[in-house]
């Protein structure tokens, strides 16, 4: 349970993006004083203001001696000449070396960050791939139903046949069987009536038809003769 | 009305002289509050004279500098016998 009696959340900061880093510090003079004290004294002492008070508060201090020359000034003042000598002769250099290090380390950040901004666009162009395949599915299935019914339709009519040949056979069966029914009477009937001549033929019959056969024989003969 | 502000919230550069007395003593000083403000003051500086682009010399020369004047600070005792005149 929140009790919240004071407003939560009422400025707009907020994590992220973090804003980019400023590009200068803020401005010293001479290495050492900011460049806010010089602005603070301007309105009311001008230019020369800061360096009169510097002059005045050096010469105070030491007139009161609260600085003490001795022999660590002079190793001061050493040491200070070299400073001030090394960083105007190296400086530029130093520099330009950071400053090509910070801008490595940021091409790399921009090269991974653009690298992942490719990925993304990638896989949204596969993704849309993918979808505009996907429709394709629908005519696949479309080939595919009207296959199964030109299956069906072929079985269908192949089973049609089937039924009209099996028919046909059966009738043409029938109708065999009566053709051979009447053959076999037909035959049978004529078997019948040859018995019965051959059998209605007496010996006297046979004699006279034999005689009359010779005599025609012999008259054709005759005649055949006669032609040649 | 800009004028109701209360003291407590003024910054110190808008203190007026006279409220610096009450101001000084309305502030915070218990260790977690002076840590605050140990904290504050150096985010304060780090924000503003090295957490930048191209830093300059300014930033870490102001704090040897701020550095050497303590240290002649705290060994003035030493250094006071090498003095040239006794009375200034």
């Amino acid at each position: 349970v929140l009790h919240a009696t004071r407003p939560l959340h009422t400025s707009q900061q907020s994590l992220a993006p973090l804003p980019p880093l400023p590009e200068k510090g803020g401005e010293v003079r001479h290495g050492l004083i900011p460049e806010e004290f010089f602005q603070f004294l301007y309105p009311k002492t001008g230019v020369t203001g800061p360096y009169m008070l510097g002059t005045g508060l050096l010469l105070y201090l030491l007139s009161k001696e609260i600085y003490v020359i001795n022999h660590e000034t002079v190793a001061a003042a050493c040491i200070l000449t070299v400073i001030v000598y090394a960083v105007k002769k190296f400086g530029p250099g130093v520099a330009a070396f950071a400053d090509k290090l910070n801008e490595e380390k940021m091409a790399t950040a921009l090269a991974m960050k653009n690298e992942a901004i490719q990925t993304l666009q990638t896989a949204i162009e596969e993704e849309k791939k993918e979808q505009w395949r996907a429709e394709g599915h629908g005519y696949l299935f479309d080939a595919k139903r009207n296959n199964v019914a030109m299956l069906l339709e072929a079985n269908y009519r192949e089973r049609l046949l089937t039924v009209y040949s099996e028919v046909k056979k059966r009738l043409d069966y029938q109708v065999a069987m009566q053709t051979l029914k009447r053959q076999k009477e037909q035959e049978h009937m004529v078997q019948w009536v040859e018995k019965s001549v051959v059998q209605s033929i007496t010996p006297q019959q046979q004699k006279e038809s034999i005689a009359k056969c010779i005599l025609d024989l012999k008259a054709l003969s005759k005649s055949a003769r006669a032609a040649v | 009305l800009p004028a109701a502000v209360l003291l407590k919230d003024t910054k110190l550069m808008d203190v007026k002289l006279g409220q610096l007395g009450s101001w000084l003593a309305m502030r915070d000083f218990t260790p977690g509050g002076i840590m605050g403000a140990v904290r504050r003051g150096y985010d304060r500086y780090y924000n503003k004279y090295i957490n930048v682009r191209k830093g300059g010399l300014g930033g870490i020369s102001m704090v040897l500098a701020g550095y050497v004047v303590l240290s002649y600070a705290w060994s003035y005792s030493h250094v006071k016998h090498d003095r040239r005149r006794k009375y200034h």
